[in-house]
Parts: C-alpha cells; sequence; structure tokens
C-alpha cells in the first residue's frame, strides 16, 4: 500500500473516525510529507467519511498546513513587530542570498522552503525563526548563516 | 492621577517545590463547593486578558447538568509579545495538570485536552512525559481524569475559546456566537471550562496556600499576581512575575531603556500608552477609581524614540488582516481597509482627515464584529492614531 494511504489509515484508527480526528490526521500527513496533497486529502476525507472538500476548507484555514509541495525544510521567520524591530530584515537578507530564494519560494533542489509567520512568541531573544519543528531565537546574519550550513552539511551527508 | 505602587517581584509561578503530589491529593479531599468558594473569595479573574472571574466559571459549569463535562487548557499563546505559558508549561507543567484535574474534580468533567499552539510542537514530548507520570499518580490514588495534548497549526484566532473548540472539532477555527456560552455549551456541544495555561497555575497556588495569600496581592478588583512578557526596547527582556495595579510610570522605570516612547500593554489587540499618560495609567482590570486602567494579556512590548509609530500600526494591521478568520465582514474588510487606509494617507494619497473615517471604521467594527478579534482592533489603531497622529501623515 502507499506508504501515505497507510500512514492515513493507521492514524484514522488511531484517533477514531470522526470528524475530531480530521485535525491530528492532516497534521501526522504534514509531519511526514511536509505538505497535504490532493491525495492525501481525498484518502483523509474517505476514511472518515466527510466530503475532499470540507477536509480542503479546514486544511487551508491553518498556516501550518500546506498545500503546495514545499521543501524539506520548512524555514518560517517571525515578522511581527519585536522581530522587525530586532533585525528580522538582515536575518531574511541572509536567508535569501545564501539559499538564492525568495519568500515563498523552495530551493531547486526541495531543500528548503522560505516563509514568513506571525508571532511565534520569543519576542525577548528577537529575532526568532522556526525550522520545521526546531526553533531559533536571538538571530543574526552571522548567526543565521551557520544553521542553515548545519542544515546543508546534513544533507551532504545523507547524499553521499 | 493613579496611586503610585512600587513594583513588587513575587515568585509564586515558578516557585517549584515539586508538592503537586501532596497538593493534589490534599486538595482532592475538599468538598468541591468549599473549593470554588475559595477560589471566588480570592478573586481571580482569567489571565488571558478577558479578565472573566474564574471561579464563577467553574461554579457555572459544575451547576450545569450533562453526561459529560471537558476541561481545556489554552495553550494557544498567540498575541504579539506574549510568551509566558511556554515558559509554565516547560517549567512547572505539573502545576497546570493538577489544577486541570481539580477544575475536574470540581466541575465533574473527566477528561481534560491542552491545546497547544503549533509553534510550540517542540514542548509536546515533554510535557506528554509529565501527563504519563501525572495519570500514574492518579490512578494511584484512584482519581479518574485524563488528559490529552491537542496540537493546534498556526492560527492566532484559535485562542478565542469557542474557535478553539470548533478546531478541536476538526473544523475552520471560526468564532461562535455566544451566548450560549462554553460552561453551558463548550466542546461538542457539552458543558467546558476553558482557562489559560496562566490562570490554572493560579488557582494551584490558591489551592496550596489559600485564597487570602493570593487577594492580599494587587488592588481593589485586580486581585493576585500576574505573569508579564516584556519585550521591545529594554535592556531586561524576559518574564516577570508582578502584582497588579502598578502604574505604568513605575513598570517603565524598571524596565525602560531611559528613552521609553511608548508602552503597548497587552499586545496587538491592547492599547499603546504614549509617554505623557504613563504616570496616569495602571494595569489591572477595569473598576479602579482613578486614571486609565489597562487589563492585558501580560504583553508589555516598549518602543523607545528611535520607533516609527506609523511601521508599528501597520505591522500590527497586517498581522490582524492575515489572522482575520473571514468570517464576519467588519473584520475581514476592515481589516484590509485600515491597512490600505493608512499606506494611502502615509503616501499622501488621502488626506489626513481620512484617519477620523478610519477611526469611525474601527468603531464600526468594535460595535458590529462577532468575537473579541476584530472589537478589539479599535483599541491599537485608535490609541496609536490618536496619540502619534503627525507619524501617521509624515
Amino acid at each position: 500500500m502507499n506508504p501515505i494511504k497507510s500512514l492515513i489509515k493507521e492514524m484514522a484508527e488511531k484517533h477514531g473516525r470522526s470528524r475530531e480526528s480530521l485535525l491530528p490526521i492532516m497534521l501526522a500527513v504534514v509531519e511526514r510529507e511536509k505538505y497535504l496533497s490532493e491525495y492525501s486529502m481525498i484518502e483523509i476525507a474517505r476514511q472518515i467519511d466527510i466530503p475532499a472538500a470540507e477536509v480542503y476548507g479546514t486544511a487551508t484555514f491553518y498556516s501550518f498546513i500546506e498545500t503546495k509541495p514545499t521543501g524539506q525544510y520548512i524555514i518560517r521567520i517571525c515578522k511581527t513587530i519585536t522581530c522587525a524591530m530586532k533585525g528580522k530584515n538582515q536575518v531574511l537578507f541572509a536567508i535569501q542570498d545564501m539559499l538564492k530564494i525568495k519568500l515563498g519560494e523552495t530551493t531547486p533542489d526541495k531543500r528548503f522552503s522560505l516563509l514568513e509567520t506571525n508571532c511565534l512568541g520569543w519576542c525577548h531573544k528577537a529575532p526568532a525563526m522556526m525550522i520545521n519543528n526546531e526553533v531559533y531565537t536571538e538571530l543574526t546574519p552571522e548567526k543565521v548563516r551557520d544553521i542553515l550550513s548545519g542544515y546543508i552539511k546534513i544533507n551532504e551527508q545523507i547524499i553521499n | 492621577m493613579a496611586i503610585s505602587h512600587q513594583l513588587k517581584r513575587v515568585d509564586f509561578i515558578f516557585n517549584n517545590e515539586n508538592d503537586w503530589e501532596k497538593v493534589l491529593s490534599a486538595t482532592l479531599k475538599k468538598k468541591p463547593v468549599d473549593l470554588i468558594n475559595e477560589l471566588i473569595s480570592s478573586e481571580l479573574k482569567g489571565r488571558g486578558g478577558a479578565g472573566f472571574p474564574t471561579g464563577l466559571k467553574w461554579k457555572l459549569a459544575s451547576e450545569a447538568k450533562a453526561d459529560a463535562k471537558y476541561i481545556i487548557c489554552n495553550a494557544d499563546e498567540g498575541e504579539p509579545g506574549t510568551f509566558k505559558d511556554r515558559e509554565i508549561l516547560s517549567k512547572v507543567p505539573y502545576k497546570v495538570l493538577t489544577a486541570m484535574a481539580v477544575c475536574g474534580y470540581i466541575t465533574g468533567a473527566k477528561e481534560g485536552f491542552i491545546y497547544l499552539r503549533g509553534e510550540y510542537k517542540f514542548l509536546e514530548p515533554e510535557l506528554n512525559k509529565a501527563i504519563d507520570e501525572f495519570q500514574y499518580y492518579c490512578k494511584e490514588i484512584k482519581f479518574e481524569f485524563k488528559i490529552t495534548i491537542f496540537m493546534g497549526s498556526g492560527a492566532y484566532i484559535c485562542g478565542e475559546e469557542t474557535a478553539l473548540m470548533e478546531s478541536m472539532e476538526g473544523k475552520r477555527g471560526e468564532p461562535r456566537n455566544k451566548p450560549p456560552f462554553p460552561t453551558q455549551a463548550g466542546y461538542l456541544g457539552k458543558p467546558t471550562v476553558i482557562n489559560n495555561v496562566e490562570t490554572l497555575v493560579h488557582t494551584f497556588t490558591i489551592f496550596k496556600y489559600g485564597a487570602k495569600k493570593f487577594y492580599d496581592l494587587g488592588v481593589q478588583y485586580s486581585r493576585g499576581t500576574k505573569l508579564f512578557s516584556v519585550s521591545g526596547d529594554t535592556p531586561k527582556p524576559g518574564i516577570y512575575e508582578l502584582e497588579l495595579g502598578m502604574s505604568l510610570q513605575d513598570f517603565v522605570y524598571e524596565f525602560g531603556d531611559g528613552d521609553t516612547k511608548a508602552v503597548q500593554v497587552g499586545g496587538a489587540s491592547g492599547f499603546l500608552v504614549p509617554r505623557k499618560k504613563f504616570k496616569d495609567a495602571a494595569i489591572g482590570f477595569k473598576g479602579k477609581l482613578t486614571g486609565i486602567s489597562l487589563p492585558t494579556g501580560g504583553s508589555m512590548m516598549l518602543f523607545n524614540s528611535s520607533r516609527s509609530m506609523y511601521n508599528v500600526l501597520d505591522n500590527y494591521l497586517e498581522f490582524f488582516r492575515e489572522e482575520s478568520c473571514g468570517q464576519c465582514t467588519p473584520c475581514r474588510v476592515g481589516c484590509q481597509q485600515l491597512l490600505l487606509g493608512i499606506k494611502a494617507v502615509k503616501r499622501g494619497e488621502k488626506p489626513a482627515s481620512y484617519l477620523d473615517k478610519l477611526l469611525r471604521l474601527t468603531e464600526t467594527m468594535q460595535l458590529t464584529a462577532k468575537c473579541g478579534l476584530g472589537q478589539s482592533v479599535a483599541n491599537s489603531f485608535s490609541s496609536i492614531v490618536e496619540n502619534f497622529q503627525e507619524e501617521m501623515i509624515y
């Protein structure tokens, strides 16, 4: 069976085939694939027996559920007031310059996607960003280059 | 003029004596009605920002008749400038869990949830460990109460209690009409108590030390202590537990960088107070006799004179435009138009008098928006535009 199909089935069994399980199932798929494909949405709808449009409607409400393919690492940089005041733009330029992508884009090798997000709750250690579920705070252009180099190195090791 | 209070640092919340087992078993021996009275006499009000009396909320839920009831801990901390709940959940999770279980005991609920915002997913493993240990102890003392974490996924509006319940039911997080209030019909239509993380920890303090110790702190109508998330232009950003009722002047004296131009109290949905009004403003719930009283979820953002208030407002409005759930027109269209409006005034495409029209729009939003998000946009908008009009235009 398709691995995503079996994941959805497994999650539906774990959480129960009711509407309340919709968000936990979607999040499990996003955790695995980083985004929710049309295929996944239809499959989830089939499993908990609701219209696929309802799944789509719910999924698109939540900003951490992407419905378009994304990179393996989703970078979400906080743009709310304190981070904006404490140099978020310089950090953002450093990321864009290093990965050669703009906001909302994904690197051609499908490793990184770059997004902005609203308050992450780290205002006392601004500026902050998340890479997948990992949080990085008190960023500077130098620090963010180090962090990204770390991620790039992991990838190279996996490839070799 | 507000009465000046010295800032008083208190250490209840993070003071961890690791005695939750003792507190839990001792509290469960008392009668629910006595516990409710204790809570009511402490005059604890909700710490998420709205300030509903906690004792009354628990009383209403305990009186509701239903085959199932639920307790929800609201950890969808999305207000810009607040980060206290994350600290509580990572440092003293057992206090939160104990308070939830006691609430279950009082109201007759057998199940509780922690709605954790997606941004705090990294807390999930540790929190699950704490829950396992907690459940183990409950089993030992033969007390039945199940707690599970429900993950949110990046939606500010889900911090609104009814939107949060919609979200838990697997729907778009759109606020419901009130009434019915959650204590009558909440999650799955059952009576539900939903409290902010910090509120729950305060109930732990009250059950442990008694209501008097809590009541003796703070001022009339604003009893007890509060966690403040301090950020912005300050030499010491961080989380501080302070007595309620302090004057903003004292706060700025303690936390300002010597050049504080304005303080945003209560996050983007709160009020901006300019320097000239510091001495008249006090931090606490409405009902204080003198000066301006500012209720807050604990977000305190300081701005010094290098900051443009236009940029601040622009940032807030962009936040609201994105986070508005889009369900009701005043909020959905209002937020968009406010942002377009201030940009047009700044560029000179609209006359300065256009700001008055925008202020009237925020009044309309305050009156007609369905939930707190749309209603509270007026707070920051009017307090910034009225106090810093010249910065909006030039």
